[in-house]
């Protein structure tokens, strides 16, 4: 909502920030209508049509690939704004809703695909839409979770005068829900968006391949052309289409995030002093361009009118804050939501052991601990390799400015496409795959640990670091007492997202293959693989629901307590 | 009364507690306001001040009693009660102008409408040429300015203020509340009547046309005062300091309490469950250096509160009489006995004669003390004496209550807590 006041004097129509934001709007048109021409074709027309590997076609499956991740963001933000929102403004339904948003962010979502599939096809039958909507879905799941967490959270910090602002002036809560809850909670979201999107390239490449039953349907896009690519053992389109993502991404970054990051600027609620407010050319060019400016004011006003919109208006009355009472509503929640974990308890148990022994749900459990204490050794790895680099780089900001977005693209890289590299060295060099093939479970997810470890090495007070050197405190001493204390809240946060990628990565890093090559580890990951192959539905969700169960423990056990205590201890400030 | 804004009878306000009981927050409030008038609600920490504020405002429902503004009961936040809020609530995304256009379009106006209102609202507050600053990019008394503005665009018939100069430095706050008062004064603001919510005694005397004074835990209205010095007054007229004496009196006198087994006449009869006043031991040693040093052991409260934040004094006050370091009588502050020893000690026997105070004085930190002398090992966790201390005080009381005991003990010797076990024991780190 910008100000109207006319700031440039009237001069000719066009500057040169019009024609750079014609040919943006132009170049993103032709890019919708392109990427969404297929949607309503059948089935038949993909056979007809297989992926091929001629990077010619790499720019159109670029583009639909790009569509699909945006279509699920879009889904995302809608979940978050509605499930987050309920969930922090009904103690009721938070009492439900939190607790299950922490076991989907544990659940393996790659092991989903092949049971929401089916169900998606039934909904748009014998299209392309139905796997299509398939593959949305498979993407939404991997990013959803944690933007949702993150709007809760700002939900549930927005400041007490601001609220009590926003009532006193009479603003309904619909107008306070985009005045307030929105804008202050927009910085951390489109944080967690980044994360998201880069998350989700992992994604891609598995839910672009669908299988169903006996069959496979193939999407075109980058993840369909990286999979034919390892099938069939073209190293050079494993070039190309590391080159496309290199482009999507950066252009993700430049035109989308970027923007978004240098827009949410203001929405900051605490300005730290001396760090520059983040720019963006795209943005310049939105802000400068008179035509944009009057293409959408009447978006905006009719925006304006919307949030002030007359059955909008009811301001809600003064409630009480009360403590929870154990009165009959409360009691009759508790009833039904027992009845309910129960039905789907029962549901699961029922399914699951229709054809399944104890020796089965033996075989899970230390095919779990397999993987448990592969991915323990990995992050300890990770971090004893990390910690030190991430310090270093974070109390260095030039350094620092220069590897996060390195970092990021990194984050986003899928292990599949180094399964070419890691496949054909643990065949020419007779490696043992239960120890190589590891490796692959953590390559997109360290870079979390790298990531916060720097922000925090970053956000060390610079008071605090020349009182070390004022006392002549090095060396060891100054990493006991200075560098690993400051950085440990931080740590521990990426730690849990590192571990919690590497169990979901473990679906697809303990079976790697390059063309004819198989290679396997024995692990949880590599058992939900096979029986996704096999399609043995059964024993998919055993394999899912032990996995779950194993992140929810490790989660409860270790990773939380540990936060709480790092948080409580040596947060700064 | 035909021409009163705003009727409060018999409003009472408590707040659930952990046990599941109610703690009593406002008792018994009886308040008009009248058209034309400024009233100040006076009081220290604790007294529910804020909370009557937002009682008003219809931010919180009466638990009994009632609110009436122009003969309707209040249930919710009515149009015609605006609030200017202590940290501002400036919404750092928005403008100035759009910050002070927000109440408007809250109410649906024409955009034109809006504009024009707003605008006019920030040339009255004299904020002209910072309509597209955003809030961080103002002073703090610019910002409270905005806040003044945003509150007066809405035009409503009673300005409700939370403390609104006391984020302010002391020449900011005076320049803002001459602005206002002149304001006010020439008629030019739209509002009928104004209640404000501070703990500066001169502040109060400055500006209001009346004075109700808050007695804390439970906030009960325990004098009125009238104010009836012509605009612009002048702090240094007599009868303007003979109103500030008056008040301080009037606060620090001690509503007479049964005396205690020990306790001597004019003293604070404490109990284990007394709310302690946040007060660290360095400051009640700077005080009472000076108090003995520069006025020889006895101030008029008036004076030596310059030496003092706005709202330091009471707790300071409460803190000295509680240890029996310091009495306050009839407006005046002054150093006892062992205050006198106090001061003059090096820093062992200064820390031996806090240890004997406290124990002898504060009989929480005397509990705490037995309780972990009849352990056998010396060690009790804090939330033993946390639950005791929460069914008689709320959750962030008792913390409080816990956090000052600790600070004092330590200093004193009496006994050590950790934090990362939270537990209190008698032995200190080796």
């Amino acid at each position: 909502m910008r100000l109207n006041v006319p700031i440039s004097v009237r001069g000719s129509f066009f500057t040169r920030w019009d024609i750079l934001a014609i040919l943006l709007i132009l170049g993103l048109l032709v890019f919708l209508g392109e990427a969404s021409r297929h949607l309503l074709q059948p089935l038949s027309e993909l056979q007809r049509q297989p992926v091929s590997l001629d990077p010619r076609n790499l720019p159109e499956y670029a583009a639909r690939t790009t569509l699909r991740m945006l279509l699920a963001m879009v889904l995302s933000l809608i979940f978050t704004f509605t499930y987050a929102t309920l969930a922090a403004k009904s103690k009721r339904a938070e009492r439900l809703l939190i607790p299950l948003l922490d076991i989907l962010q544990s659940v393996p979502i790659l092991g989903f695909i092949s049971l929401t599939v089916v169900f998606f096809m039934a909904l748009a039958p014998g299209r392309v839409l139905g796997a299509e909507y398939a593959a949305i879905f498979a993407i939404f799941t991997s990013q959803a979770w944690n933007m949702a967490f993150s709007f809760y959270q700002s939900l549930r910090t927005v400041p007490g005068e601001l609220v009590e602002a926003s009532r006193n002036f009479g603003l309904s809560p619909w107008m306070k829900f985009w005045r307030l809850d929105v804008p202050f909670a927009m910085p951390q979201l489109i944080w967690n968006m980044m994360v998201s999107m880069s998350g989700s390239w992992f994604f891609v490449v598995a839910s672009e391949a669908i299988s169903a039953g006996n069959t496979t349907i193939t999407l075109p896009g980058v993840g369909s052309y990286i999979a034919l690519a390892i099938e069939q053992r073209d190293l050079a389109a494993v070039g190309y289409a590391i080159l496309t993502m290199l482009i999507v991404i950066l252009i993700y970054d430049q035109v989308l995030f970027r923007p978004l990051i240098a827009w949410a600027d203001r929405f900051r609620f605490e300005q730290e002093p001396g760090v520059l407010p983040p720019e963006s050319w795209v943005l310049d060019v939105m802000r400068r361009s008179r035509l944009i400016d009057r293409m959408t004011e009447p978006f905006a006003s009719s925006w304006r009118r919307l949030l002030v919109a007359g059955w909008w208006k009811e301001v809600a009355p003064a409630k009480r804050e009360r403590q929870p009472r154990h009165g009959w509503i409360t009691f009759q929640w508790a009833v039904v939501v027992i009845a309910l974990t129960a039905l789907a308890l029962w549901q699961v148990v029922s399914f699951v052991l229709q054809d399944i022994s104890a020796a089965d749900v033996l075989t899970v459990f230390t095919r779990g601990l397999a993987t448990f204490s592969r991915i323990v050794v990995l992050i300890a790895l990770a971090s004893v390799i990390w910690v030190p680099i991430g310090v270093w780089v974070g109390t260095r900001r030039h350094v620092a400015n220069f590897v996060q977005p390195v970092a990021q693209f990194l984050a986003a890289f899928p292990a599949n496409l180094l399964f070419p590299i890691a496949v054909s060295a643990i065949v020419a060099l007779k490696l043992n795959p239960n120890i190589w093939l590891s490796p692959l479970m953590i390559l997109g997810t360290q870079w979390y640990i790298l990531f916060n470890v720097v922000a925090g090495a970053a956000a060390i007070p610079a008071e605090l670091r020349a009182a070390g050197v004022n006392f002549r405190v090095r060396g060891l001493l100054w990493w006991r007492r200075i560098a690993l204390p400051a950085v440990l809240p931080y740590y521990v946060t990426g730690a849990i997202t590192a571990s919690g990628g590497s169990w979901n990565a473990s679906i697809v890093a303990e079976v790697a293959s390059w063309g004819n090559e198989h290679l396997q580890a024995y692990g949880l990951g590599a058992y939900i693989a096979q029986q996704t192959e096999a399609g043995d539905f059964h024993r998919i969700v055993l394999g899912i629901a032990v996995m779950s169960l194993f992140v929810v423990v490790i989660n409860r056990v270790f990773w939380r307590p540990l936060y709480s205590y790092a948080e409580r201890k040596f947060r700064i400030g | 009364m035909s021409n009163a804004l705003l009727d409060i009878h018999a409003l009472r306000q408590t707040f659930p507690r952990a046990d599941g009981g109610e703690l009593l927050v406002l008792d018994g409030i009886e308040l008009q306001l009248i058209e034309g008038q400024i009233v100040g609600l006076l009081g220290r920490t604790g007294s529910g001040k804020s909370t009557l504020l937002r009682s008003i405002a219809g931010l919180m429902p009466a638990s009994a009693g009632s609110v009436t503004y122009l003969g309707q009961p209040v249930l919710g936040p009515a149009p015609g009660i605006a609030m200017v809020f202590q940290s501002f609530a400036l919404f750092p995304w928005l403008t100035v102008l759009e910050n002070v256009q927000l109440g408007l379009e809250a109410l649906g106006l024409p955009e034109a409408e809006i504009r024009k209102r707003a605008l006019a609202a920030i040339d009255l507050i004299g904020l002209d040429g910072y309509e597209s600053a955003y809030p961080r990019e103002l002073s703090g008394g610019m910002r409270q300015r905005v806040g003044f503005a945003r509150a007066l665009v809405v035009h409503p018939n009673i300005l409700l203020m939370d403390e609104p100069f006391s984020a302010l430095d002391v020449l900011t706050a005076e320049t803002l509340r001459t602005d206002l008062i002149e304001l006010w004064g020439d008629g030019k603001l739209p509002i009928k009547g104004i209640i404000i919510v501070t703990h500066n005694i001169e502040e109060a005397v400055l500006m209001c046309d009346r004075i109700l004074l808050f007695s804390s835990n439970p906030g009960r209205i325990i004098r009125e005062i009238a104010v009836d010095l012509k605009q612009p007054r002048n702090r240094l007229d007599p009868r303007f300091r003979d109103l500030v004496e008056k008040i301080y009196v009037a606060m620090t006198a001690r509503t007479p309490t049964p005396p205690k087994i020990g306790g001597a006449a004019g003293t604070v009869a404490t109990s284990i469950d007394t709310r302690l006043p946040r007060v660290s031991a360095n400051l009640l040693s700077g005080v009472l250096e000076t108090l003995a040093g520069e006025y020889s052991g006895k101030a008029d409260l008036p004076v030596f509160a310059e030496h003092l934040e706005d709202d330091e004094l009471f707790p300071m006050a409460d803190a000295l009489q509680m240890l029996h370091l310091a009495e306050i009588e009839g407006g005046d502050i002054k150093i006892t006995d062992i205050g006198k020893q106090y001061v003059d000690a090096g820093t062992d026997d200064r820390k031996k004669i806090f240890q004997r105070q406290l124990l002898a004085y504060v009989p929480l930190a005397a509990h705490i003390r037995r309780v972990l002398q009849e352990r056998s090992n010396h060690v009790a966790p804090k939330s033993r004496f946390f639950d005791e201390l929460e069914d008689h005080m709320s959750t962030e009381d008792a913390e409080e209550t816990l956090r000052s005991v600790t600070a004092w003990a330590r200093y004193a010797e009496a006994f050590a807590y950790d934090d990362d076990s939270q537990t209190f024991s008698l032995e200190d780190p080796t």
